[in-house]
Order: C-alpha cells, then structure tokens, then sequence
C-alpha cells in the first residue's frame, strides 16, 4: 500500500473499504506499529492526540497500545489464543498496563467486560476456551478484550465477517454503541452493506492505494470512482434477477449445449429429487447424539434453483451430504431422477453419481494439490469420453465455458486466484453433465466483485446447460439473487418453503422475518435514514 | 459438559490408559518367558556351566536335578502360568548366576539410572527452551548458529560427547570429578552427555514450531493489547511450542533410558548398565527378562505421563 492518508476523531466512524489484497489489513496494523517484520512503514506524519507514533520506541508503543487504541483482529477464532480461557485473554490488557490491583477485581472487570458486549452467562463463558463459545460469542470477546481499556480508538478489522446475518446485526450494534459513547471508530471491511450502515466517512482502496474518500453518503449516493461503482452494484441484494450484477456482459457466444438429446430432461419426470422425512443423527464428542436434521422434507423441480438457507447450525450442510448420498439418513429417502437413491448399496449408486455434482465453498480442499487444472476436470469427465484428443478438446471447452483461458491447463490450484479456483470447481462440476448441482456456499470466500461473477457465470451455466441447482447460503442476498424457491432452516428443521417472492416479500413465519431484518442491505439514504435493527 | 460427567469421563480414561499399559507389560512378560523357553541351548545345562564354570555335557542326573529344581520339566502352559502369577507377585524369578531374586538385582541398581534418566530429561527440556524462546524467530546471526549447534547435537552419539566432556572438564579442568560415584555432582556431567542430544532433537521441534506459531493472529492481538516480546514468547507462544516437544518425550525417555547404560559404562557409574552387560555376557536369562520387563512397565507409565501432559497443555483434547 502506498500514499495513505486519513484522519480519525473522536465519536466517528472511518471505514476503510476494498476487496482481498487492497492494503485494507496492512493500513490498520501500521497503525499500531504492527505491520509485520517484512513490513516497511514509512509515514510522513502518524499523530496519536498529539504524539507523533513514529518516534516511538517499543516500550512506548506498548503504552500505546490497548491503552489508547484496541485492536480487534480478523476472525476471532484465531485472533483469541485457543490454548486460554477466553477471561484471561480478556484480562491481558488490564494486567500488562497494571489497571488493576488484585486478581479477584480482575476478575470482576473481565466478568463486567463480557456483560457488556452482551455475553450470557458471563463468568461462566471467561473460565471457557475460544472454541466452546460460538462464533458471535468469540466475536464479542474480542472486542471485549479491545475495550478492556476503554481505548480512545477503536480498530475493528472485518469484525462480522463469518457470522451470522443475525449475530452480525447485534455485533455491528454494538460497535455503534461504542462509536455512541465517544470511541473514534476504524472500520475495516469488503462488505459495502456493513459499511454503509455505520460509517461516516469512507475511504476506498484498490491495489495498495485510495481511489476514493469522502463522507459515507457522498460515496454512496454519488461514487466518482469506477472502482467504487463496481463494488457498489456487485452487492447481492432485492435487485431484480437476471440483472448482471457482475457488470460483465455474459463474456462469450454460447457452443452448441453440452448436454446430449437423449438425456434432456424431458425424459425425467419433472421433479428431478426429492426427499422425504429425512432425519440425520451425528454422535458428539461427548458420545451424545445430536439430530443434525430432523425430519425435512423436498423437491428440486428440473431446471430450478432451490435456495436453502439458515444460520451455522441449522443442518444445510448435512441435508447436502444426504443429497448427494454422501451422508446415508438415519430415517426417511432421497429419490434421484424418480428412482431410489440414499436406499441404494453405493456400488449401484455408483453409475448414478456423475448424475449430481457439488461444489464446496473452499474449492482448494477439494483438489488434489498436485493435480494440474486439465487433470482435475479431465478426471470428471463422462467416461464415454475415450480418445485423448476428444477429452483435451472437452476440457478446453470446458474451461473457455467458465471464462478461463486454456492458458491455465497446466497450473496447479495453488497457482490460481480465489476466483478462478472457484471456476475451475464449477467447470469440474458440470464436466459429466449433471442434472443437479449441489452448490454448498460457492460465494462465501469470495470478494464482492468475484463473487458477483462466480453467480452469474452460473446462472448462465444452468440457462444453457438445464441443470437444476441446490444452492446453500448464509447470505439471503445471494439466495435471493438466485433462487427459484427458498427454504428457510432452523435447527435442522424447515421452517418455511415458498418462491422467492413468498419467502422474500412475504415471510409468513417469526423467524423468517427476524433473518430479513437482520440483513445489512446498502443505505442509500442519509445518515438519517440509518438505524439500527437489533434483534 | 457437566462437572460430575467430566469427573466420570477423566476416570474413565485414566483406566483404559492402565489397561493398555497392563497389556504392554503383559506382552512383553510373554515375549520375554518364550524366549528363555525357545533360546537354543539347554538352559539346565547353562546353568550348570555357569555354576561349575567349566564348558561340557552335564551328566543326566545332574541335569534332571536342575531341571526339577528350575521346574523345567513341567508342561509349557504350566511354567507360562507360574511365571506370569510370579510377575503378579512381584517374582520375576533367580538370577542363574547370582542365585538371588532377579527383583532384588534390579531394585539394587535401577535408581540411579532412572534419576539420571530424568534428570537428563529435564536438563534437555530447559536447554532446548531457553535457547528457542530468546533466539527463534529472530534473524539474526544467534538464530543461524543456535540451529547449526542443535543439528550437530541431534547427530552427535551421546558416549562419544561423553568421553570428550570428560577429558575436557574432569581430566584437563578438574571442574568435576573423574568418578562422581552417586553423588549430585557426579551426576552433573553424565546428565550433560546424555541430555545434549535430546535437546538438539528437542530445540529444532519446538523452535520451528515456536516460529510457525510467532506470526499467528492470536499473537498479533496479544502484542496489540501491549504485550512485550518476552511476555508474547513465554505466555503465549511457548504453549504452543511445546506440544509437539512433549509428544517426543515418551519415545526420548526410551531412548534416554537405554542411553544411560552406555553413559554410565563411560562414567563408571552404578546403575542398571553394569548389571546387564553381566547378565548379557554370561547369559543370565532372568536378569535380561526382568531388565526388559521392567523398562517396558516404565515405557508404558511414562508414556501415560505424557499423554496427561499434553492434556494439561492443550485442554482442548477431551479425555476420551
């Protein structure tokens, strides 16, 4: 990153916003003098109430640091010490710059801190380690430990990445609060919808360096940028579906279809899978059994995208494995194209299962890391693909239907960006022409700007090639970009089904509705026009 | 989880952990019992030679007398039980050359060699943390040579680190002295030769593990809160560190154990070395069955210890 410059006061919030690899980290950590060893930080001017930070030695930035600015780092499950109680971590602060006098007034000030932040069960929750809180939970110790010294400055780095859309709204209401109560706020973050609802002033970065910076609503309502256009308009929201929010025009004319005649859907009857009473017990470590799903019943119509969504938890991933037959259920089946599927023994299932693909949200665990690209796709190939030019031709066409260039042939995954990883991962999906997807949080890791390509790239996908999609999220502007119909999950159980117009104009139950509040969508509107939804 | 089912779950570890352990002593008794039954050569007629300290046939009386006295004659199954009953009771049989209870022999000599053991584990754990948490992580000069120093001591055979100790600190320095017999100071240079080698192995396991661990956020975040660097290395970090390092301990005690003998041998000292380089030579079958026996009850325990360390470290594990 280079030529940066900005300014925090007190009681406001600065946002810096841009995709992965933008300098957004980077900025944050140089200001508490923590960019890394490799890291050169060179600041014509870097003032702290005063004092100039870049004259300081260790022992003074350590004074500095927690006292004056807390610091609350990208994801909490590895920004809190795994081998500590989540109280002593809290705690540090208060005993490195000796704010207390006696370990039970320590413990009282930890027990009040998590309070605070809104952690039930406080004293019961600081004796924990980080892993047995869940996400929201470590997310507010976290932030806890930072405002452990009621800092004058607060830094927040992706703070609501990887939650919850519910628990997100409560943890970005409480860092209003503390903007509320005098605190200046940093903000760092790749989501506009967050942004939107609590910053001042934003600052857009793009490669190292600004491309723009001006209050919160003259950079929504008015961006100058091109830049910032994009991210605008790649945000997944109640925008119309086939809009191209990917502001790419669908890149190439379409080949003849991949799909042979006599395998057109019209052969199958029109519910292409379906399940029945499906129920899923998994035994904990604690030798309890738990019902990951539980008693969920559905159809997948050819040619539709069925949206499922829910928090962590809720059992969309298990309902996946049981689609895929990957997980076999405790009780009620799956039918696949009109025929027995999770009753069958898995050597008869065998034939089937080019049938239906999936794509995972982190397509690198899912390749053989010393595979070629070629390779990976070539190995999903029908196996009536015999000949090794025919299977190089597929391959190439393939890859150019993903918007890659056959120039990647011969790149392992780990040369590849996220993005096209997760083109790569689609293209090794459709490759035995499949009649379903299962599409398990394909965006979630993704940037903005990607992750609005890696939708439309399938949504072109499935015009042409007639699929029909399972697609999981968290996020419901995804699901709602996409989705056909939508199934909401709770607990394993279905809460609601309906089109998406149904589920999204008019949710029918309690909790469908708190999940639609709780979504940040970008405000447009003036500061006025911003509240806050706490649920 | 629940108190009382956490209570119930440590214990229910803790047994299967002594099963297991029983069932390696038990192996090893077996192992130990078929080999004094297959060994090629009459064992009555060893015992014989031993005693008369000529080599040459025993005549049949002499040998049937032996044979009755040892209960050689009896069935297989029969001496297979009576020598696993005796184990029970703590009989692990008479020494064929010292005409004593083999327990006896090996209790007289087996404190040292333990305490050295120890004492040399210790010593490579304290040697291999000072170094990694002032210098890993650093680049610098220190950093480069420490490394270089803990590759030649992993390499390096402990005896051959032992007699150079020797000449240079006891023989040339007059520091310590030639022959230390039992006492602490004479346990000072032995525990050197024997723990250097382990903390070379030790140091380079947790120093690249220290550093892996040095860049990670939860450091960052302490650093951020205003931690210093040592505060950072010994709190944080070095927990982590030390897993891996404390995973190696069970087989370094092992190790260490067998290490000893030949320590000793250098250093002339007493403990359970001498003992069985006698037992092996003139073969005393149920010195060596005991000595075996008795290091796979102490493998076996120790390893335990290990695994309730890693426990306490890495309270993530449960207890299953």
């Amino acid at each position: 990153m280079r030529g940066v410059s900005f300014s925090l006061q007190a009681g406001r919030c600065l946002a810096i916003v841009g995709g992965s690899g933008s300098g957004k980290s980077v900025t944050s950590r140089a200001i508490v003098g923590l960019a890394g060893r490799r890291a050169h930080v060179h600041a014509r001017q870097l003032t702290f109430a005063g004092t100039d930070l870049t004259a300081l030695d260790d022992r003074s930035w350590r004074r500095v640091r927690g006292k004056e600015i807390g610091f609350v780092l990208q994801d909490a499950l590895v920004a809190l010490d795994p081998l500590r109680p989540v109280g002593k971590e809290i705690g540090e602060a208060l005993r490195l710059h000796r704010a207390v006098a006696s370990s039970e007034e320590l413990e009282r000030r930890v027990v009040a801190l998590l309070e605070l932040v809104g952690v039930p069960e406080a004293a019961v929750k600081a004796r924990q380690l980080p892993h047995q809180l869940s996400g929201g939970q470590r997310q507010r110790a976290l932030i806890a430990a930072a405002l452990a010294l009621d800092p004058r400055i607060l830094i927040a780095d992706e703070p609501t990445t990887a939650l919850d859309v519910t628990v997100q709204a409560q943890v970005l209401g409480l860092l209003e609060e503390a903007k509320l109560r005098g605190k200046a706020l940093l903000l760092i973050s790749h989501d506009l919808a967050v942004v939107s609802r609590i910053a001042d002033e934003v600052l857009v970065m793009h490669e190292g360096k600004v491309v723009e910076h001006g209050s919160a609503d003259q950079v929504f309502q008015d961006p100058q940028h091109t830049y910032t256009r994009q991210l605008l308009d790649a945000v997944p929201s109640a925008r119309l579906r086939g809009s191209r929010p990917s502001r790419l025009p669908a890149a190439r004319a379409w080949k003849p279809p991949l799909r042979s005649q006599e395998q057109s859907p019209s052969t199958f009857p029109s519910v292409v899978l379906s399940a029945a009473n499906l129920v899923k017990r998994f035994k904990g470590p604690d030798g309890v059994l738990r019902t990951a799903v539980d008693g969920i019943s559905f159809e997948l119509r050819s040619g539709e995208t069925l949206g499922v969504v829910g928090e962590s938890g809720s059992g969309k991933s298990t309902m996946a494995r049981l689609a895929l037959a990957l997980d076999l259920p405790d009780e009620g089946a799956v039918l696949f194209q009109g025929r027995a599927w999770t009753t069958l023994t898995e050597r008869d299932r065998r034939a089937r299962r080019r049938a239906i693909s999936v794509i995972y949200q982190d397509p690198l665990s899912s390749f053989d890391p010393r595979w070629s690209v070629g390779h990976i796709i070539s190995d999903s190939l029908a196996s009536d693909v015999e000949s090794r030019d025919e299977r190089y031709e597929r391959v190439v066409e393939l890859l150019d239907l993903v918007g890659l260039s056959p120039a990647l042939l011969d790149r392992r995954p780990l040369e590849l960006s996220g993005g096209q990883r997760q083109r790569v991962a689609i293209a090794r999906a459709i490759a035995p022409r499949p009649a379903v997807i299962v599409c398990d949080e394909p965006v979630s890791a993704l940037d903005v700007l990607i992750q609005a390509q890696v939708l439309d790239l399938l949504t072109d996908l499935k015009a042409h090639l007639n699929m029909s999609y399972i697609f999981i999220s968290h996020d419901l502007g995804v699901i709602r970009q996409l989705s056909d119909r939508v199934m909401v999950m709770r607990q394993g159980r279905v809460v609601e089904t309906g089109t998406r117009d149904e589920i999204f104009l008019n949710p029918r139950t309690d909790y469908t509705q708190r999940l639609l509040a709780a979504v940040p969508s970008l405000v447009r509107g003036g500061a006025a026009n911003r509240s806050f939804s706490r649920v | 989880m629940r108190v009382n089912s956490a209570a119930h779950v440590r214990i229910g570890w803790l047994a299967g952990r002594f099963v297991s352990a029983a069932t390696v002593v038990w192996l090893a008794a077996t192992f130990t019992f078929l080999v004094q039954c297959l060994m090629p050569g009459d064992r009555a007629q060893i015992i014989i030679n031993m005693a008369s300290g000529n080599v040459g046939e025993a005549s049949p009386a002499e040998l049937a007398a032996v044979n009755a006295k040892y209960g050689f004659d009896q069935p297989l199954v029969l001496q297979y039980g009576k020598y696993i009953w005796g184990i029970l009771h703590g009989d692990l049989g008479l020494s064929y050359q010292q005409h004593r209870p083999v327990l006896d022999i090996i209790a007289e000599q087996i404190g040292p060699t333990v305490i050295l053991a120890v004492a040399a584990l210790i010593a490579a754990w304290v040697i291999a943390v000072l170094t990694t948490v002032l210098v890993a992580g650093q680049d610098n000069m220190w950093s480069t040579l420490l490394s270089g120093i803990q590759v030649f001591l992993a390499t390096v055979p402990p005896y051959w680190l032992a007699t150079i100790l020797l000449v240079v600190f006891a023989v040339q320095l007059r520091i310590v002295p030639v022959i230390g017999g039992n006492s602490p100071i004479g346990l000072v240079l032995p525990t050197i030769a024997l723990a250097l080698e382990l903390s070379g192995f030790l140091g380079q396991i947790v120093r690249s593990e220290f550093t892996r661990v040095l860049e990670q956020p939860f450091v960052i975040s302490a650093r951020a809160r205003g931690m210093g660097e040592l505060g950072v290395r010994f709190r944080h970090v070095l927990r982590h560190a030390a897993l891996p390092g404390i995973t190696l301990s069970g087989w370094a005690i092992g190790k260490l154990l067998s290490g000893a003998i030949l320590i000793e041998a250098v250093f002339a000292r007493q403990g359970l070395g001498g003992v069985l380089v006698a037992a092996t030579s003139s073969r005393d079958v149920p010195v060596v069955s005991g000595a075996i026996l008795i290091s796979a009850g102490l493998f076996a325990v120790t390893n335990m210890l290990v695994d309730l360390t890693y426990r306490i470290v890495d309270p993530r594990i449960k207890m299953t």
